[in-house]
């Protein structure tokens, strides 16, 4: 075929010489290989003088077929294609083998890894001389963002891309924005009120001109692809028109389930039925609990529509909006179907729940308390107006402890890495504690402070050096009730003695857990989530705010625990990528598409028109092609792929009885020249 | 023909580009050792893989084969996974009636979370094919002519191991 095909083996620094022998496998490959007329070695291939090696290369032999034995094609495919395209190659022209992740740093024998990077290398030169040249698909973009969760990370970008002049839709599955953040009273490591920062935030997603809010909402399919995503939001009933209620609050006033216990305060204190979950919430206007409003409950009892039941309906009757009230007890959920150009996913976490130590008491204890109830204690907008009390009794707690890593780092409860934000809470904690309760001590158990950051450090000492907080190192082994108090028995390691402390009140420093749901959203948005359920970034250090699918971007503590400045950055940064993405008109591809193979008459196509192809492809991409004669009469109908809707799977190439699919980049001829070539010696 | 104490299997695999791969990758980030007589090749989806592959892989002297691509569920592309289970469970007695070992190709799921599984994985399968032996079907096919294949395969001729074109 007369292809001429350059090998570019490279050292990576020492990442790859040290355990392949460089020289020798570029030579093998210069001897043995046909169809090799060119090979060579570079101590960084990826880098500038690396590229320029490669360009000149291409053009001063005439390369028209490129092999750069390297890292993970996932690294550095791209930068090698990209640097080919300057020279006029076609970039599909060019393939990296992975003699790094897969070879170089996973055997130590010098003489064995040589031996492999050998065969992968050939494996690698046979496809590239099968590759052909392709073209990238260009495809329109929607100019629109979704955003998915609206705690600070999705408001953040929210507002972000709004502002960079694009439309956006944030949804949002609890009746208000806000997330974790608006639950928290001060935040370290300034202490300033949370709620203070963040709710002229909220205000401002309401009013912005681009951005459309949907709340009490969830995503409920996406299809498509980057640039063009179709969407589903289900707009779940809430029971109360959002255009006709002003949010005038008599309606929550007058309903009579007056004890259900409110989420947002972490169920330290109560809600209605039909509520707002707290005062600032944005949109400012109610949901109503279905499951716990007299009426739905009478309707379910009954089996009758909840209008038609006539138990309570003091919202309705209080409602002064007319003429048609804005309480509809007999609204339906409501499917919306938008288009979008990309996606941000800021869909946030979950605090480990208390009930998972059996020896802090499985939840029973009343007065062992997480830290986002510590939060809600603390905050003037809380249950307890700010004051620091016992929910056992009201009482104020003389001693306190404060059990750091419960969860973290500790794999027998599921959860072998470290929440990040605990040591910093903690230590604010204590001192919001000490603000308060003059008088009281605070105690801390920790296993290690880790409090990387700016101004962190300072601010985890000032609890210990101005607020007086007992740190000790050590685990608390069990926490048992003895009349009022809790006894907490523990091991400080430094003076390697046993701790035995009366306290009041015990705070555990819960884990941040990913979502409960977090599978099903990645499921529905094809993207890859970690062993702790948190969605993988493409890069762990290049690329950390894109999600393994293209066009949809990570932000906040969805991705892994982190604190409100590392949340806004990553939400900002996603923000750009959406924002770089939506500027152009067209975007381009990656080419690797099906293709049912179409022949001169009286043959047309190999396709057998059995449409297997059809049923196994998971976008829809294979239409029926009429191919007809000149009078118009149908002389066959064969398979067709439509190339936008095509992911390049596959399914339809392995499936097809006629062989009539091919998948570009990845044909049988490129795969059975890989297989051919695998010699092993 | 081998000699039995210094037999080191061939394997090839099969992997999907977005979960197995990528696993097998964080393997090599995380410098974790394993066995080196394996040789990959990467496909999109293990859904894309077409049976004969396999059969290509054995004509060409594999001894084992893995296929393994992302967790049911976890699919880049929804149900490519499931397709290449279904196809499995059909392909398994056409290669048990051929008298190819089915044990001789294992299917895994790995993601790209599991560099650890990955490890696990591969030396699982080069120990279980070097308990098994050197797969001599096609050897023994050429040699013996066709008075009866003993485990093995016809080989094809054609590439695409297809008559159809
Ligand atoms: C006790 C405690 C104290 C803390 N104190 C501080 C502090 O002082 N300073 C600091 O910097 N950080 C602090 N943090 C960390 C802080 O809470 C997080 O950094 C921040 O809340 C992360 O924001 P987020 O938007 O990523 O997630 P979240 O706040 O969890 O918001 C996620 C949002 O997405 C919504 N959502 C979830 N799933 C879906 C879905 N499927 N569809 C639609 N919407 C969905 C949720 O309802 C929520 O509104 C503290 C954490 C804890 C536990
Ligand atoms: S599976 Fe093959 S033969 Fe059947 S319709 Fe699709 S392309 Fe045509
Ligand atoms: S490769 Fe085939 S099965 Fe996969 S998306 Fe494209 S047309 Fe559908």
């Amino acid at each position: 075929m007369g292809k001429k095909v350059g090998v570019f083996v490279c050292h990576c620094g020492t990442n790859i010489s040290a355990t392949v022998d460089v020289e020798k496998v570029a030579e093998e490959a210069k001897k043995k290989y046909p169809g090799v007329s060119y090979a060579t070695t570079y101590k960084y291939m990826c880098s500038d003088p690396g590229q320029k090696l490669l360009r000149d290369k291409i053009k001063e032999e005439g390369l028209t077929g490129v092999v750069v034995a390297a890292c993970s094609p996932k690294m550095h495919e791209r930068t090698f294609r990209n640097a080919a395209v300057k020279t006029g190659l076609n970039p599909y022209q060019v393939e990296v083998s992975n003699i790094r992740e897969q070879c170089s740093w996973v055997h130590q024998d010098k003489a064995v890894g040589t031996e492999k990077s050998i065969d992968l290398v050939r494996m690698m030169t046979e496809k590239t001389r099968k590759d052909t040249s392709l073209d990238a698909i260009k495809v329109p973009v929607t100019k629109r963002a979704l955003v998915i969760g609206g705690g600070i990370a999705g408001i953040q970008a929210a507002l972000d891309i709004a502002d960079g002049g694009n439309e956006v839709i944030l949804v949002e599955k609890d009746a208000s924005i806000g997330g974790h953040m608006a639950q928290l009273s001060e935040t370290f490591p300034t202490l300033d009120c949370s709620q203070c920062i963040l709710t002229p935030r909220m205000v401002e997603v309401a009013q912005h001109e681009n951005i459309k809010l949907y709340t009490w909402s969830q995503v409920e399919s996406v299809g498509g692809y980057i640039g063009n995503f179709d969407v589903k939001i289900r707009k779940k009933a809430r029971a109360v028109d959002l255009d006709l209620c002003t949010g005038c609050s008599s309606c929550w006033q007058v309903c009579p389930s007056k004890k259900i216990k409110s989420e947002f305060d972490t169920e330290l204190g109560n809600r209605t039925a039909i509520y707002i979950p707290f005062p600032q919430a944005i949109p400012s206007k109610p949901v109503i609990d279905k499951e716990h409003c007299l009426l739905y409950r009478d309707a379910r009892k009954k089996n009758i529509p909840p209008e038609d039941s006539k138990v309570c309906r003091k919202c309705y009757d209080v409602c002064p909006i007319a003429p048609v009230k804005a309480i509809d007890y007999a609204q339906e959920d409501e499917i919306v179907e938008v288009k979008v150009g990309a996606i941000v996913v800021a869909t946030g976490y979950k605090e480990l729940p208390n009930n998972v130590y059996g020896e802090y008491g499985k939840g029973k204890y009343q007065d062992v308390i997480t830290g986002l109830q510590f939060e809600r204690l603390a905050s003037a907008s809380g249950p307890t107006e700010g004051e620091i009390r016992r929910p056992s009794d009201g009482k104020e707690p003389e001693i306190i402890v404060f059990i750091q890593c419960v969860g973290s780092r500790d794999p027998a409860k599921g959860c072998s890495y470290c929440s990040k934000t605990c040591c910093m809470y903690t230590a604010k904690h204590a001192m919001l504690y000490k603000h308060k309760v003059h008088h009281g001590h605070a105690f801390v158990f920790y296993i290690d402070i880790r409090c990387a950051g700016k101004n962190y450090e300072e601010f985890s000492l000032r609890a210990i050096e101005e607020e007086g907080a007992t740190y000790l190192r050590g685990r608390v082994s069990r926490i048992y009730k003895k009349g009022e108090k809790l006894i907490v028995l523990g091991a400080d390691t430094l003076t390697g003695s046993q701790v035995e402390i009366e306290a009041d009140m015990v705070v555990l420093a819960s884990a941040m857990k990913a979502q409960d749901d977090a599978e099903v959203v990645a499921r529905t948005l094809s993207i890859q989530y970690d062993k702790d359920r948190f969605f993988s970034e493409l890069h762990p250090k290049l690329r950390p705010v894109e999600s393994s699918n293209a066009g949809i971007f990570l932000a906040g503590a969805c991705q892994g625990p982190k604190d409100i400045p590392e949340t806004v950055a990553q939400a900002s940064g996603a923000a750009a990528k959406v924002m770089a993405l939506l500027s152009s008109d067209e975007l381009e591809r990656e080419p690797v598409v099906a293709k049912v193979d179409r022949l001169p008459p009286p043959v047309f196509s190999t396709c057998i028109g059995c449409f297997y192809c059809q049923r196994v492809c998971p976008y829809g991409a294979i239409e029926q092609e009429d191919i007809k004669a000149r009078d118009g009469s149908v002389i066959k109908t064969v398979a067709r792929v439509n190339e936008g809707l095509c992911q390049g799977c596959g399914l339809c190439a392995a499936t097809c009885r006629s062989k009539s699919v091919e998948l570009a980049g990845f044909s049988d001829e490129q795969v059975y020249a890989e297989i051919n070539s695998v010699e092993f010696n | 023909m081998s000699n039995e104490t210094t037999f080191e299997p061939r394997i090839v695999a099969f992997l999907c580009n977005w979960c197995t791969y990528a696993g097998a990758d964080l393997a090599g980030t995380g410098r974790k050792q394993y066995q080196a007589n394996v040789r990959i090749i990467k496909l999109p989806c293990t859904g894309g893989i077409d049976p004969l592959f396999l059969i290509k892989a054995f004509e060409r002297g594999a001894d084992g084969i893995l296929v393994s691509g992302c967790h049911p569920g976890d699919c880049h592309y929804n149900s490519g996974n499931y397709h290449a289970r279904r196809r499995w469970n059909v392909f398994k007695p056409l290669l048990e009636f051929c008298g190819i070992n089915p044990d001789r190709i294992q299917f895994s799921w790995i993601s790209a979370a599991e560099g650890g599984k990955w490890v696990e994985t591969i030396n699982s399968v080069i120990d279980a094919v070097r308990v098994l032996g050197p797969f001599e079907g096609y050897q023994k096919i050429n040699a013996i002519g066709p008075e009866g294949p003993g485990e093995g395969f016809a080989p094809s001729s054609d590439t695409t191991g297809c008559e159809c074109k």
